[in-house]
This record gives C-alpha cells, structure tokens and sequence, in this order.
C-alpha cells in the first residue's frame, strides 16, 4: 500500500459530471438476487430439516403409502412449462411487445395456478386420509416444505398479476421492465426450488 | 489504566485464597484430568496474552503525542517478517492447542470408559463399574441402581475408586447433569440417553445440580453427592433398602409430576425396567416405546392402517406440566386433547375404516397393565404385518 | 354482552384482564414510570410543535443518516431497558441467599434472564452496529445514500416494531421464560403454554426482516455504490467489516426466521418438528439455532473491529499496519464463523471426533482474531497517540477483549467445556467479548462519529467519567463470575445455598451499579454535550485529522453527501486529498438526484406489529385483517412510481456557499 507518488498534479478529485443516486438496474438486480440466496437459504434449511424428519413416520405412513408419483409429475409439468412460457414472455419484453407479453403472462399464470390447484388437492387428499402435519416428524416437515415453496408460488402469481396491471396502465418503463426482470428470477428460481423437492422428496421418497 | 487494573485484581487475587473453586480442585480423577488441560491450555495461551497486553501498555504510553522523543512514522504500514511472526506465533499455538485438544477430548469422552482410577493408579482387573441411571424430572434428580434395585431422590452415592457408569436421560425438558467435583456434565434430553463415565476419589459430600436451565424450578434441582468408602456404601445401601417404598411404574409416573426443592429420600426396591421405560417414555400405560417406534419407521412405518393410532404416541405435547391453558382445541387441525385423541381412536376402531388395532408391545417388555383405553384387540396377523407379534 | 365468554374471545383472543399485571408491584411501578416518562415526552412533543417535524423529516425520511441515527437512539432507549434487567438480576443473586428467596420469584425472574439476553442482543447491539454502519458507510464509500433508500426506513421500523413488542410484553401478558434462545421443548406449547415465547417468537421475527433487508440493502450499497477509483482492496476497513458483516446477515438470518418460523409451527399448528413424541427432534433445533446463533455473535463484533482500526489509524496519525491481512483476517472470520456452531453444546454427547473438529475450528478463530489485534498494535507503534475518548475505548478493547478471548479459546477445548459449560464463567466470557469488544466498540465509535451527525464534539469530561465507571464497572462485575464460575455455580439461579458465594455476588452486583453510574454519565454526555454545542462546535467536518472520506465532507452532511462524486487514490483517500493539495470545488454546482421521503416504511411496519400481536393473542380477525391491509397496502406502495426528486443546484450552492464561508471564518480554505 505504498502511496501512489506517480500521480501528477492534474489527479482529478471529484467528477465534474454527476450521476446522481445510482439507483435502478443492476443495483436492484444484484439486490434481488442477494434476498433470494437468502431464499434458496430458508430452503435449504427446510430440506436439511427433511433430511432429519423424513424417516420418523411415527409408526404412521411412509412416502410410499401416500405419494401419487403420476399426479406429482404432471405438477412438476404445469410449474416446468410455466418457466418456459414466462421465458417467452420475457423475449417478448425485449421485442417490446406489451401485447403478446402480456398473454403469454396470463399463460403462465395459468400453469401456476394449475400447479397450485394440484398441490393444494393433493394436500387436502393426504389430510382426509389421516396424514396430517401433525401425524409425524415426517409429515410434518413435508407439509412445511412443499407448502413453503406453494406459498412462494402464491405470492409469485400476486406479484404476476400486479405487474400486469402495472404494464397496462404504464407500458414497458424501465422501473417495470425491472420488476419483470425481478419476478422472472423468482419464477425461476421457484422452478429449481421444485425441482429440488420433486427429486429429493418425491422420487428419493418413493425409492426409500 | 493499568495501575488500575492492578488495584483492582489485588483485593479480588487476594481473597481467592480463601475460596473453594471445586473445579481448580475436584475430586475425581476424570474432573481433574479436565483441569488439567484447563491449565495447560491457559499457560499456552498466556504465551502471547502476556506479551501482546505488556506491549499494548507499552506502545501507547511510548508512542502518546506528548512524548516527541518517540520515532513517528506515519506511512510505515507494512513489514512482511513482522506479518509472518503474527500469523505463525499464534498458528504455532493453535496447533499445540489443537494436538491437546484432539488428544484430550478422546481421552476424555464421556462415552469412553475410564482408564485408570486415578494418576499412577489403575483399574482393578475385573472389577464391575457401579451402574447408576440418571433421570432428569421437573424439577428433581432420580438416580436408579439396578445392581443394588434401590433408588434415591436427590442424593447419589458412589464408593470411592469404583469407576461409575451413568446413563443419562430426562423425562421432560433438556437438563445437563453435573457434579463439579466427579466429573464434567453432560446434558439430561428426554427419549434420548447421554452416558457418563466417572470415578471418585475422595470420600466426602459433594454437590450436584442441573447445569442447565428447565423451568420454574431450576434453582432447586440441587442433590448431594456422597463419596464413600466400601463399608459406608454397603451402610448406605442396606439404609435405603430398610426404609422407603418401591418405585414402580405408578408411583413414578407420581414422582414424575413437578415439584420444586425436594428433600432427599430413597426407594428399597424398583421396578426392574423402569429406566427402560422412561428413556423409551412409555411408563403410561398403553405408550408405544421410542425404541419400537424407530424400529417400526426404520421398517418402512405403519402405513395408512396406523394412521389413526396416534394415542400410544402421545407423550408430552400438551399440559404436562399440570398448566390448566393449552392451544385452543379450535386452531389445532388434529388430536388437540386426550378427549380427542380418544375419540379419534374410537372412530378409527369403526369397522368403515381399513385398520386393526393391537397394542403394541416393546420386544423384552412387559406387557403394560390393563389399557384405559379400551381398544379391540385383534389378531396381528390382520391388515399389517408387525415385526414385533410374532 | 361481557359475560359472554365465546364472544370475548373471539373479539379478545387470550387477552383478558389478568394479562394485565395489576397484581404485580415491581411491574405496576415500572409502568407508572414508562407512562409517566412517556406522557412527559408526549406532552414535551405536542407543546413544542414537533410532531410534524419528527414525522417529514425524521420518520418518513429515507436519508441513510437520519436512519442511522434513529436507529442508535432506538439502541440506546433499549440498553436501558436491558440494563434495568440486569441490575435486576445482580441484586436478586446477590440477596437470594441463606434461605432468603430474594424479591424476585420464579415466574419474573426467569423472564428477566430471558428478556436481558434478547434485549441485549437484538435490540441493543443490532440497531447500534446497524445504526453506525448505516451512517458511516454511504459517507465512507463516497456514495448519496444507500442502494435502497425506502427498504433502508422500511428495515428501520420493522426493528422498531420488534422492540415495541419486547416492550409491550413487560405490561401486556408476559415474556418467554426460556433462556434467550428460547430451547424447545421447554418452549414448546406443552411446556410454556402461555404467551410468553409467542412475544418472543413474534418479536424476533418482525426485527429479523428488517435486519435481513438491511443486510441486502448495505451489501449492494458496498458492492455497487463505491466512489470511482475505490477499487475493494481501497475500501475503509470499517467499510470491509460492514461488507463482511452484512454478508453474514444474509447468509444467518434466514435460518433464524426459518427455525423461528418452524417453532411457531409447533405453538401454533401443532406439528412436530421439535416435539418429544411423534418423531419430532429438539436438539434439531439447538443445532439450527446456533447455526445462525454463532454467526451472530462475529455480525456483532466485525463492524467493532472495523471501529478500532478507523480509531487506532487515526489517533496515531498513522496508515493502519497490514492493511491486507486485516482484510483477509477479517474474510477468514466471516468464512470460518459457519464452521464453529456445535462448540455451544459439546456437552450433547455428539462424540469424540465431531467435538475435537469443532473445538478446533474454534481455535483456529483465534488466529486471525490474534492477527488482528497485533495489526493495530503496530498501528500505535512509531505512531504520535492523542488520547482522545475514542482511542482511550480501543485501549481498553484491547487489554480486555483479549481476556475474553483467551476465555473463549479455553472454553473451545471441549474437556474444559464439559466443566465450565453454562457455568458462570461462560457468562462471564461472552459478556468480557461482548461488552470488552462490541460495546467498547460502539462507544469509541459514538464518540468518533458524533461530531460528524451532529456538527459538534461530546464533552469529554463526561465521557472520561463513563469510560472509567464502564471499564472500572466491568471488571468488577465480572471478574467475580469468572471465579464464580470455577467455584462450580452454574447460570440462571435464582436462589443459593452456599453462602460463601455471596461476597462475590455482592462484589459482581456492585460491578453493575458502576455499569449504572457509566451509563447515566453517558447520557449526562449527551445532555451536557447538547448544552455546551456551541462551545464544542466543529465547523471544519474533519475533528480528528480523519483518514477517510467521511470527513471530506461537512458536519453534519448535507443531504447529498458530497456535492460531486469524490474520486479515490488512495486507501486513506481524505489523508490523501488533505496531502495533496486538494482544493473545495466553489462553483459548477449541478441538480442531484435523490429519493424522495415516504410514510410507507412506518405504515407497513406498523401493521406488522399489529399482525404480530393478534398472532400473539390468538386474535384472529385482526389477524385476518392486517395481515390483508398489509399486503394490500404494499401492493398500493408499488403502485407509487413518483419516488424521487432533484435537489436545485441553487440549493446545492447555497448549501456549499455556507460551509465556504464557515471553513473561511476558521481560517481554513479547501
């Protein structure tokens, strides 16, 4: 850290030009994804938490006595193809096409509720059965886990709807383009999140 | 600022003379193994403690801006040797620290039976450990002996220079059992069971307590630990097998309700699986015990037919502590109350629905006494397979 | 209609007129003081027209200053409270002997232990450690604010509310009696069926979204926001701590709200995740917890090392010794502190190997702690020391945090852990790192920062009588607990048998009544420092011959910061500008850019509470409704896309014209 005796006397101390906050852009992108490797943490946690839960049945049902496989994959599908259809809309946004934007919007808006309406009525199907949070360790943390990421997926389709609304009246401003931005990382990282749960408590559940 | 501190460390350096810090000068071998490395591991680290606090002294008195005599140079930041001393010195240190450390926790592991009785003196070949089992009650110690089938609330007492065997649990809330003097602590958790290896070697009166915090009643879990030469044992044992009742499973199940600063009193008989059946949490009639529950779920569960079967289960969820409030029995989506629970065992015995229901038994159990609930009994060979009816 | 039982609780919950404590004299007392003292503060309010003034310009206002230092009042409001409790508990151990119960009984005292430690931690360190960063770093970064100036409020009153639900729990119901981290299944429902645990659960909540939002918010601030020029490895080493820090907030505190949020699950649902029965696993719990619980304790303590080293650099005119490996010293912490959690319960029984790997992670700590504190002690060597309060603070640190740190690497061996694990000496440890370190800290930073919020010096006499009744105060009281602890007595009494334990509980209690006389002076400090501010005004904006940017600027600094982006060469960048010359910039003032104030913040946390405290109570309509007012009202929020403004470069020139005029009566130009 030796001082820097080369610099001649012209050094420039402050910039002439200002720019002001640097607010916007990469710095709400950065910010955004930062909270949502806090996210991805919340989760980890609960997988982890499933890890240590997931064999205590309680001398109650196991995976393999309450997961419908077939059922779950078409969820997986419906939240799968929602990703894609949001990647479209997403293209669209940078073709500036509020019109086709916004329906492909609406289509993936449609696959997340499909995915929600699946899930809540597996959930209500395992509760008439008995399997309740509260039957075992085991249930306990899989109702938390999968339902932590299907109240995620919620709180995405709020937000999808809010942006429309907001596009429609606003058009594709910056500040709304990067809310899209934003909610497109969501939605994609919702998907991984799924992934996750679908393979680590779905299929591995199936194998146990 | 120093000078100070010096004063104030005199009057406090001068009276810890006259006090008794038990964990400077414990009486069994395994605790005093512990302060030993306690020692050694501040001696090594006073190493550079001393130096870097003399230093500290030194430069700020040497280098305050009064003193123009002192060399000021504002742009010295950086000398690689000097960087290199700082880090290795206290790397050196660490990893003498480290090389103790990993040594003396392996030695010292609570689950390791001892090695020796005391410095220089070794195990008598062949000679039985005294087996003590511990059980953390709210807020009171039991102590079980199974060798001798006597039991003792609050007092504990081990003849000198036998190694000690303690099994470890708790019957409600985490509890850590400790006795400064014998041996470090380890903690009291309920369905799970700690061990702890120990020996004492000075007869005389120590004290034991619960070293970590369970409530209400926290302050008064102390106990007395007596060490005892042989005779005085077999005195204190046939003492206790002379006076007191039998600790069975009702009369623990008694005991176990709260209670705060409970004298010391013993028990002449016990019943023999107790200990087993409170690690197990299945004293109640009609519990199923943990080690069978694991068993079960190792094996896949009970599937769909044990679903409803959640009475045998219930241990401690609500109200054990006798507190009248519990969860609104509204908000809680399942088995809220015993009156509840009961009443979904009841409808899972109606025939509409795919279950059988047996009690099930703990392999090497006795068979509980007569169920409060009543419940069909079937055959096992039913609509599942138990490992455990055969 | 009130002997209607359904129909009270489903208006009321739980919440019924023996939730109130009116049958508690020490509670009633307090309470008359709290109301009184509040009204007075009310009615002060009222009288002097404030309200509208607190509420545009300090309330809604997004300024990363202002909400700096409303977060250090909030710190300083709460160490009273805190500090209450631990007087509290001095006098109640050191009377409760001979059979004596005291004048605390169980059901208070537990709560008094529990509440001290939550208090202490979360709402005292937190907000004071969050508190300076938010002030300092924009400033030292060169920077107009931080990244995100509304979520910046927005995190500032959700800390608030978690501590007006601290607050309420003293006279509303009551607090958890747990321990202060709260360990199932002690906490769980069967066990503390009453709304104790539900405070603390709730209250821990609401402040952790805004400590995790504040994480998000200063990390971006460092990563994106540095003056050009300020490449990472020239970035003040207070900034660097604050980075560090920062990115362990976002890295623990999601697992905190998640074991919390699983705990409540427990209370509320009924599952069973630490549960005895039904499979659940408490000790699950002490691990998660302490997986954030550990990082915690280095969140709170790297921004007090980042205090020292601005202080020791600046007091001994000198650059900081080892610039370098301080940075990596402090990376290596910040990496290490998640390896480390198990060494706060060796005593579970996890077996030889697992506690040997955890009891020398710990250890290796110590070495680039021990890197660090011979860094500032060759920062003072062939430096020119002015013992000034602040460098009087860092010496002090650094004769009793090594203490505490010696204490922590034997407490890290686990055979010695087993013998002194909840014992007093552990007490004694955390409070020697803790105060010796962070609350040392946060003094020498108050006293070096004050001058720059608020444009004048703290009166140092009153200052030098706080720091000796602090440091005069801390040895007694826990030297004894040192001994106490190796005596064998163990954490969280209430009562005592032995009575040769007393004398040192008298020793320890009167130890905290020095505590008291250091924190009254503290607050005289500020009185008096307030009524002599002309006298111990500063109108240069650089009191100590500073090093870093935020003493470029004026004292307090305008709105904007800095009238022009200041441009970095050099590490010490304002030691490096005084020495070359650098010359004000006088005319060319251009429109600045800035966010505009907003209420939503304290609206948004505001229902939050209100949330909170219908969960607590089992109110389930207001439940219902504020939990749908907020997420429509933060909906609505976004719907508002007029968020900033342009400060005139009128404005900005007469701002700059002043402060020419003040620099040129002292007869300092540039």
């Amino acid at each position: 850290m030796a001082l820097a005796h080369d610099v001649s006397d012209d050094t420039i101390f402050h910039l002439e030009d200002d720019h002001g906050l640097a607010e916007g852009g990469s710095s709400t992108m950065l910010g955004f994804w930062i909270y949502l490797m806090s996210d991805c943490l919340i989760f980890a946690m609960l997988f982890a938490v499933y890890g240590v839960l997931g064999g205590n049945y309680a001398a109650g049902p196991a995976p393999k006595d309450l997961f419908d496989l077939p059922l779950v994959a078409l969820n997986t599908t419906m939240l799968l193809l929602s990703s894609i259809t949001y990647g479209f809309a997403m293209l669209e946004m940078a073709k500036g096409r509020v019109g086709s934007m916004q329906a492909w919007l609406v289509v993936t808006g449609l696959f997340g509720l499909a995915f929600l309406g699946i899930e809540l009525y597996e959930f209500a199907h395992l509760i008439h059965e008995g399997a309740t949070p509260q039957r075992s360790g085991f249930l306990s943390s899989l109702f938390t886990l999968v339902g932590t990421h299907g109240l995620h997926v919620t709180f995405g389709l709020v937000w999808l709807v809010v942006l429309m609304v907001q596009v429609s009246r606003h058009g594709l401003i910056a500040a709304n383009q990067r809310r899209l931005m934003c909610l497109s990382m969501f939605w994609h990282f919702l998907d991984v999140i799924w992934i996750g749960v679908f393979t680590f408590v779905y299929l591995m559940g199936m194998l146990r | 600022m120093s000078r100070l501190r010096t004063l104030v460390l005199l009057p406090l350096l001068a009276s810890l003379g006259s006090c008794s810090m038990v964990v400077m000068n414990p009486s069994g071998d395994v605790a005093a193994q512990q302060r030993d490395l306690l020692v050694i591991s501040t001696a090594l680290m006073l190493i550079v403690i001393i130096p870097v606090m003399a230093l500290t002294i030194f430069f700020a008195w040497r280098y305050r801006q009064s003193n123009r005599e002192a060399r000021y140079e504002p742009d010295w930041d950086h000398s690689t040797h000097l960087e290199l001393v700082i880090w290795a010195v206290p790397l050196l240190i660490i990893i003498c620290l480290g090389a103790v450390t990993w040594m003396g926790t392996h030695l010292l592991d609570p689950y390791r039976p001892i090695g020796r009785v005391a410095a220089g003196k070794s195990l008598t070949p062949g000679a039985r450990p005294l087996e003590v089992e511990v059980v953390a009650l709210d807020w009171k110690w039991l102590f079980i002996y199974p060798e001798y089938g006597v039991a003792a609330i609050n007092e504990l007492a081990a003849p000198v220079d036998r190694p000690i065997t303690f099994r470890i649990t708790s019957a409600s809330v985490m509890n850590s059992f400790y006795v400064p003097a014998l041996a470090g602590q380890i903690y009291a958790m309920p369905g799970m069971e700690t061990k702890l290896h120990a020996v004492i070697n000075k007869s005389g009166d120590y004290e034991g307590f619960s070293a970590n915090y369970s409530g209400a009643g926290f302050s008064g879990m102390r106990f007395a630990f007596h060490g005892l030469n042989d005779a005085d044992f077999q005195a204190w044992v046939a003492k206790a097998k002379d006076g007191g009742g039998k600790l069975d499973r009702s009369s623990y199940l008694e005991l176990e309700r709260p209670s705060e600063n409970e004298p010391a009193r013993r028990y002449a008989s016990i019943q023999s699986d107790l200990y087993k059946a409170v690690l197990n949490m299945c004293v109640e009639p009609g519990k199923m015990c943990m080690s069978e529950m694991t068993q079960i779920d190792a094996k896949g569960g009970l599937g769909l037919a044990g679903i409803y079967n959640t009475v045998p289960l219930l241990y401690d969820k609500f109200a054990r502590r006798g507190t009248v409030f519990g969860p609104a029995p509204s908000y809680v989506a399942s088995i809220c109350t015993t009156e509840e629970a009961l009443a979904a065992a009841t409808n899972a015995a109606q025939p509409a629905l795919p279950t059988t229901f047996t009690p099930i038994l703990g392999a090497g159990l006795q068979r509980p006494p007569a169920m409060s609930i009543r419940l069909p009994s079937r055959s096992a060979t039913g609509a599942f397979r138990s490992p455990f009816n055969s | 209609m009130f002997d209607n039982p359904t129909l009270l609780k489903a208006i009321f919950g739980r919440l019924t007129l023996e939730s109130l404590p009116l049958h508690e004299p020490i509670v009633v007392a307090t309470f008359v003081v709290v109301a009184l003292g509040g009204i007075t503060l009310v009615g002060a309010l009222s009288y002097f027209r404030l309200w509208s003034y607190l509420w545009r310009e300090w309330f809604t206002s997004v300024d990363h200053k202002r909400i700096g230092v409303m977060y250090m009042v909030l710190g300083i409001v709460m160490l009273l409270r805190g500090f209450s409790d631990a007087i509290m508990m001095r006098l109640q151990q050191a009377m409760a002997f001979g059979g004596s119960e005291g004048y605390l009984n169980s059901h208070h005292y537990d709560q008094i232990f529990t509440a001290h430690g939550v208090i202490m931690i979360f709402f005292v360190a937190m907000p004071l450690v969050t508190g300076l960063m938010n002030f300092v770093v924009p400033l030292q970064i060169g920077a107009r604010d931080v990244s995100f100036p509304f979520l910046n409020n927005f995190s500032f009153w959700m800390t608030a509310g978690g501590a007006v639900i601290v607050m309420m729990s003293l006279f509303v119901g009551e607090f958890a009696r747990t321990g202060w981290l709260a360990y199932p299944p002690l906490s769980s429902i069967g066990y503390s069926p009453d709304v104790g645990v539900d405070y603390y659960i709730w209250a821990l909540q609401v402040a952790g979204v805004g400590t995790l939002l504040s994480g998000v918010n200063l990390v971006c601030t460092i990563v994106k926001m540095r003056a050009p020029g300020m490449t990472m490895m020239r970035m003040p080493i207070f900034t660097w701590t604050a980075l560090c820090t920062n990115v362990l907030i976002v890295a623990a505190f999601p697992v905190l709200t998640a074991v919390l949020a699983l705990l409540s699950l427990d209370r509320y649902v009924g599952t069973n995740f630490f549960t005895n029965d039904f499979g659940g696993n408490p000790m699950m719990y002490v691990n998660l917890i302490w997986i954030w619980g550990h990082p915690e304790v280095y969140i709170l303590i790297l921004p007090a090392f980042g205090i020292f080293s601005e202080v020791t650099s600046t007091f001994c005119g000198k650059r900081l010794f080892g610039y370098t490996s301080m940075v990596y010293a402090t990376i290596v912490i910040t990496i290490l502190s998640y390896l480390v959690w198990l060494h706060h319960f060796f005593t579970m029984g996890s077996g030889a190997s697992v506690n040997s790997f955890f009891g020398i992670t710990t250890m290796i700590i110590s070495i680039p702690t021990g890197a660090k504190i011979f860094n500032w002690l060759f920062t003072m060597y062939r430096g020119r020391i002015r013992f000034e309060l602040p460098m009087m603070w860092t010496v002090a640190f650094m004769l009793t945090f090594v203490v505490g740190g010696m204490t922590g690497v034997l407490l890290a061996v686990p055979p010695a852990d087993f013998v002194l694990h909840n014992s007093l000496f552990l007490v004694a440890h955390f409070h020697n790192v803790i105060i010796g370190g962070v609350l040392f800290g946060l003094f020498a930073g108050i006293s070096y920062w004050f001058p720059k919020a608020f444009g004048f010096r703290l009166d140092p006499f009153w200052g030098k009588m706080s720091f000796w009744f602090w440091i005069v105060g801390f040895w007694f009281a826990f030297m004894p607990l040192y001994i106490l602890g190796l005596m064998g007595v163990t954490r969280r009494l209430r009562v005592f048998d032995d009575p040769s334990l007393q004398i040192w509980f008298i020793i320890a209690a009167f130890g905290a009544f020095l505590i008291l006389l250091g924190i009254l002076s503290f607050l005289i400090q500020i009185f008096v420092s307030v009524r002599r501010r002309e006298d111990l005004r500063d109108d240069t904006g650089d009191p100590w011959d500073g090093r870093t940017l935020e003493w470029a600027t004026a004292s307090p600094p305008p709105a904007y910061n800095f009238a022009f982006t200041p441009v970095i060469h050099d590490g010490d960048a304002w030691a490096d500008m005084k020495k070359r010359g650098y010359q004000r910039p006088l005319t060319g003032f251009r429109d600045i850019h800035m966010p505009r104030n907003t209420g939503a913040g304290v609206i948004l946390a505001g229902l939050s509470v209100v949330l909170a405290v219908a969960l607590i109570w089992y109110i389930w309509w207001l439940a219902i409704v504020s939990f749908v007012a907020l997420i429509g009202y933060a909906i609505a929020h976004t719907f508002n896309y007029d968020r900033d403004f342009h400060i005139a470069s009128s404005d900005v020139t007469r701002v700059e014209d002043e402060r020419t005029r003040l620099l040129t009566a002292n007869g300092q130009v540039g």
